[in-house]
């Protein structure tokens, strides 16, 4: 069971407190209706699978609510980083 | 002293202390301080078991967690029946009950080991799969016969009377391990003010130390231990749990610790305390001291009880005063295993020979064992055991160590116990928990845990180092750098005048003088019956992998998982192979390192405490009047309140026909409600619904359609303006919490820049809803609020006061009649309800049920989202195009998605009615459609059945389903499968059976 640190209550807490929301980083298009079916596709349903460091997002659902992206690696299970999805160092990685 | 083989001087014997017990019937003495297995060996009980598939009469092979033949089923009673214990781990207490689990028809006398040698021959690895292929339906009945004769313990067949807790738990650091390792760490931690939680299996601290003659600043490792764990206790900061074994080593140092409360009491002091508990530990630094357990050798019959771990036999004679025999014959690749025949030959009437592999033992130690009356025998090893159900005698060859081949004649010598050791094994089992590989270490022909990327340290045994100088100063080095941020001076390590240091050389399986295949049975794994002739077949075979190794032939699969046989099984697998142990590598050890009770997971979430159940405030009402309950979630909500004896269908008719022709209640406090506030909640609304809420004035109510990303309906519900910036939104009762999350999810990551605030007001309200032609006229006794038609329209609400409560009146409806639905606090829930109930008694007011809402909610053609939906169905597919306003200037969420090729073409599945033939034939929900009856199976389906009553108010059955193109064939007739050949012809219809115009909701 990961121990995940929430940047929001800067606590870190049990896995079983928090809900997985998938790759993070995945930005709505800005204008869907002007999207071909292939590029929204992608969107939708294209995720990466990396064996490695694998930045996702998750959410403190039975704490704060709040989403928040982690770097985890997905070998090891190691988390290097959570972080706010308004860290201005998000785009970074 | 009665019992045969009982001698003075067990450490751990109280023998002031007489216990009687009770094995396979047959009543039996110990003392407090004996295992099971302890005492059975006092009384000089060799066979403890049979063989899982030969039947082979099996003894005691070891003193600890790694035993794999002593597996007793521990029966007081049936309540507490425990399956599967180990006999080496536990205690006796007065009045215990235990007995074999195999052997039939007893222990002593297996029809199986008649068949012998015999049965060997025939059943190879993979025999069931090799033989039992053909005919393939009999495969149930070869499974059935199979399962019947093998297996372990029998699981109870009442429910568990003991409790059990479960506690989360955090420390700064956690040992593993209670022996000279783990003491040492705890003493140097003890000294930081760091919360460090020591941990042993064993009911007494020591480890190893507690067979040991080693000195310890020049006192007996007894007195340091006592010195140790004196020190340990007075100090706040530390904790030390005995009988709880550390069983999982999960991510981010997360440790189960399985603490055994009152196992080892009698029965009627169990009691007390919960039985056992399972500790749930984060801890900052996890130090494995969890030392190394021995590897016994493979050689021709050496599963004959009798034969044992030699420090095994140390353990009982040193701890527990038992030596299990007269004439030891003690076969050994290294110096440790003499300590044994020095412990033996201590005894009064011992004789012992040592068999050592090797060609020039240490000179000093060998003098040493003849000066005490030991014969040594160099160059050589035991070949074969002789004896059937016990030992009788030992084989024995000259052995070349090098070329690992006999030599010279075979001599024979007498014995009743054979002990070997094949050098020491870590035990690396929770450092791989967490995806470690083990690593091989050749020079002391062992894997030691690998290096974790958890905060892992390991001190002792477990690292390679045997000697106990080296445990000690691990201990407090390990400790003082899991602990660096308190910057621990280091303790002193004591002086250790070590008895015998450890000297070995590499040997695992003893040849025989025929082939491995043609020589008599030589045991790898004792619990499964994995011999070194089925590894060695296996690799033949063409099982290069030493995973696949284990799979086909079983090796480490019992509930020992293979504590004491992996090594050598994968020993022999590399050289079958003709490969190196490094390369062939290991198996993974995963959690539990020894069987936890299903009983310590559960902990109190048992029984009513199994899962949260959650009540509306009227429940008691509910209870008192006859009402069945359905699970909605975790939500208990009323079914239908039958009276007297009235079947379902006929109070569910009773209950529909008051709604359509009177009037019904019905509690709805269920429907989650999120309340959302924020200047910009309206605009959020509007992008989150499929439908326009730009508009929506004060007072009034919407539906909304609430779609993924992919055009899929996820949720619906009603949602009302409160006031310009405030409105509260329902939501389906399954879906409350994940409809939140979702909407804080766009919120958060897509739409920071809008002023909106979601909070779950769910269980704040209680509703009651009255529906039905009367709910006006009913309503109007209890409040002021103005209810004329004109003033409060279908579809508004109301801030108003009902039967003195204040609350919020909803004119929404979900049954296609006049209703209102009537939210106060939840704490006036109970109160509103009776109220109503009251006044509703001259309106024959009729309570109704989920199934009911159902009904009638069908009638009308009102989709349930999950029942009507499966979530590859879009608006349009369910005909609701009027609740998509392409139009809105945002691309709201689903809106592009629904847009997509797929979800265009024609011929998806549609939501429709269907009016079957026979009007009083309720088609199954969930039953297959097609449009011909086909004459072949199979065929393919075109759709299914996700709704279907039958109406009383319409006097018939109907239902709604997806069909394949259905809004575009009304009026067609489809096939509906219900049963095996049976088909029902039904019209595909409306979805709006009663009332398509909404006269009755809007009067």
């Amino acid at each position: 069971m990961l121990n995940i640190y929430c940047p929001f209550c800067a606590e870190s807490r049990s896995e079983e407190e928090f809900h997985y929301h998938g790759q993070a980083h995945i930005v709505r298009p800005a204008d869907p209706d002007a999207c071909s079916d292939e590029a929204w596709g992608n969107y939708l349903y294209f995720r990466a699978n990396p064996r490695g460091l694998h930045t996702e997002m998750w959410v403190h659902a039975a704490g704060c609510r709040k989403y928040f992206n982690v770097v985890r690696d997905t070998v090891t299970y190691e988390i290097h980083r959570s972080y706010r999805i308004d860290d201005p160092q998000a785009s970074a990685l | 002293m009665t019992e045969a083989n009982r001698i003075p001087g067990g450490n751990d014997i109280d023998y002031s202390c007489p216990i009687t017990f009770t094995f396979n019937g047959k009543q039996l003495t110990g003392y407090q301080g004996d295992t099971i297995a302890s005492a059975l060996l006092a009384n000089d009980i060799k066979i403890v078991g049979r063989s899982f598939k030969y039947g082979r009469p099996r003894g005691i092979v070891s003193a600890g967690e790694e035993e794999p033949n002593g597996i007793l089923q521990l029966a007081d009673s049936d309540a507490t029946a425990v399956p599967n214990v180990r006999a080496t781990q536990q205690e006796i207490y007065e009045g215990l009950v235990c007995r074999t689990t195999n052997g039939w028809p007893s222990v002593d006398f297996d029809v199986m080991s008649l068949v012998g040698d015999l049965a060997a021959k025939m059943m190879p690895p993979g025999f069931y799969y090799k033989t039992l292929m053909f005919p393939q339906f009999l495969w149930p009945w070869y499974e059935k016969v199979i399962r019947a004769g093998a297996g372990l313990g029998v699981a109870p067949s009442v429910p568990d009377v003991d409790t059990y807790d479960k506690l989360n738990r955090h420390c700064d650091l956690l040992i593993v391990g209670a022996g000279p390792a783990g003491l040492a760490a705890a003493a140097q931690a003890s000294r930081s003010n760091a919360r460090v939680l020591l941990v042993d299996e064993s009911p007494n601290p020591g480890g190893s130390l507690r067979l040991s003659r080693d000195l310890i600043d020049g006192q007996s490792a007894a007195a340091w231990i006592e010195k140790t764990m004196r020190e340990l206790s007075g100090k706040a900061n530390v904790e030390i749990l005995l009988r709880t074994t550390a069983t999982g080593y999960h991510d981010h140092n997360f440790v189960t610790l399985h603490e055994r409360r009152s196992d080892h009491l009698p029965s009627r002091q169990k009691g007390a305390s919960s039985r056992q508990r399972m500790h749930r530990v984060r801890a900052g630094a996890v130090l494995l001291a969890t030392g190394a357990q021995e590897r016994p050798l493979v050689f021709a019959n050496n599963d004959v009880p009798g034969c044992m771990q030699a420090n095994a036999v140390s353990a009982y004679i040193r701890q527990y005063g038992v030596r299990p025999g007269k004439q030891l014959v003690l076969m050994t690749t290294n110096n440790s295993a003499y300590q044994t025949a020095f412990d033996w030959v201590d005894t009064e009437g011992g004789t012992a020979v040592v068999v050592d592999t090797r060609a020039a033992p240490d000179p000093v130690l060998v003098a040493r064992a003849k000066a005490a009356g030991i014969r040594v025998m160099v160059s050589s090893a035991v070949i074969e055991t002789k004896g059937l159900r016990q030992v009788k005698s030992a084989v024995i060859s000259g052995f070349n160590s090098q070329t690992q081949t006999l030599m010279g004649r075979l001599v024979h010598i007498k014995a009743d116990v054979i002990a070997s050791s094949g050098g020491w094994s870590p035990v690396v089992h929770l450092s791989s928990h967490t995806g470690t590989r083990p690593e091989w270490r050749e020079d002391i022909s062992a894997f030691v845990p690998g290096v974790s990327k958890q905060n892992m340290w390991t001190a002792g045994a477990v690292t390679g180092d045997f000697s106990l100088a080296s445990a000690l100063g691990q201990g407090i080095d390990a400790a003082t750098s899991a602990l660096t941020q308190y910057d621990l001076p280091r303790l002193a390590v004591p002086e250790v005048q070590e008895a015998i240091p450890l000297e070995m050389e590499p040997c695992f399986h003893i040849p025989h003088t025929r082939a491995t295949s043609r020589a008599p049975m030589q045991f790898v794994d004792y619990q499964l019956d994995v011999t070194a002739a089925s590894i060695e077949l296996a690799t033949r075979e063409g099982f290069e992998s030493v995973e696949h190794v284990k799979r086909y032939t079983a090796l480490g699969f019992g509930t020992d998982q293979g504590k004491i046989s992996n090594v050598n099984g994968v020993a022999i697998a590399a050289k079958a192979l003709g490969r190196s142990i490094a390369e062939t590598g290991t198996t993974m050890f995963r959690p539990n390192y020894t069987p936890v009770s299903f009983g310590a997971m559960a902990g109190r979430d048992v029984g009513k405490l199994f899962e949260p159940k959650r009540y509306t405030a009227m429940q008691s009402w509910h209870e008192q009047n006859g009402a069945l309950f359905e699970d909605v979630g975790q939500w208990k909500r009323p079914w239908y309140f039958p009276q007297g004896s009235e079947t379902m269908r006929a109070a569910v008719d009773r209950e529909c026909l008051a709604v359509r022709n009177g009037v019904g209640i019905l509690d709805a406090s269920t429907l989650g409600k999120i309340d959302i506030q924020g200047a910009d909640a309206r605009e959020f609304l509007n992008r989150i619904y499929t439908n326009a809420w730009l508009k929506l004035g004060v007072g009034k109510c919407r539906y909304g359609l609430m779609c993924g990303e992919d055009g899929m309906v996820m949720d619906d519900g009603v949602t009302a303006c409160l006031a310009d910036n405030h409105f509260v939104m329902t939501t389906t009762t399954g879906g409350a919490a994940r409809v939140l999350e979702w909407l804080e999810l766009w919120h958060q990551t897509e739409w920071p820049e809008l002023n909106v605030y979601f909070n779950t007001v769910t269980d704040h309200w209680a509703t009651a809803t009255i529906s039905g032609p009367d709910a006006r006229a009913l309503l109007s006794e209890l409040t002021d609020t103005d209810l004329d038609s004109d003033n409060f329209p279908f579809m508004a609400w109301r801030e108003g006061v009902v039967a003195d409560i204040p609350g919020r009146i909803f004119r929404i409806s979900f049954t296609g009649e006049l209703s209102y639905e009537i939210n106060v606090n939840a704490n006036y829930g109970l109160a509103l309800w009776e109220r109503l109930i009251e006044a509703g008694k001259k309106y024959n007011l009729t309570p109704y049920g989920t199934e009911t809402m159902h009904v009638l909610r069908a009638e009308k053609g009102f989709i349930i989202v999950g029942q009507d939906t499966d979530g590859a169905v879009t608006p349009e597919d369910l005909g609701m195009e009027w609740a998509i306003a392409r139009r809105k200037k945002f691309s709201f969420v689903g809106k592009r998605g629904m847009a997509r090729e797929d979800c265009q073409r024609a011929q998806r599945k549609q939501l429709v009615g269907l009016s079957p033939i026979d009007t009083n034939v309720i088609l199954p929900e969930g039953s297959q459609i097609v449009f011909e009856r086909p004459t072949q199976l199979p065929a393919n389906m075109v759709g299914h059945v996700t709704s279907s009553y039958f109406s009383p108010t319409l006097n018939k059955s109907f239902a709604l389903a997806l069909v394949r193109g259905g809004l575009d064939r009304q009026g067609e007739t489809v096939q509906v499968s219900i049963g095996p050949d049976e088909w029902m012809a039904a019209e595909i219809c409306s979805t709006v059976f009663y009332d398509p115009a909404g006269d009755r909701q809007n009067v």
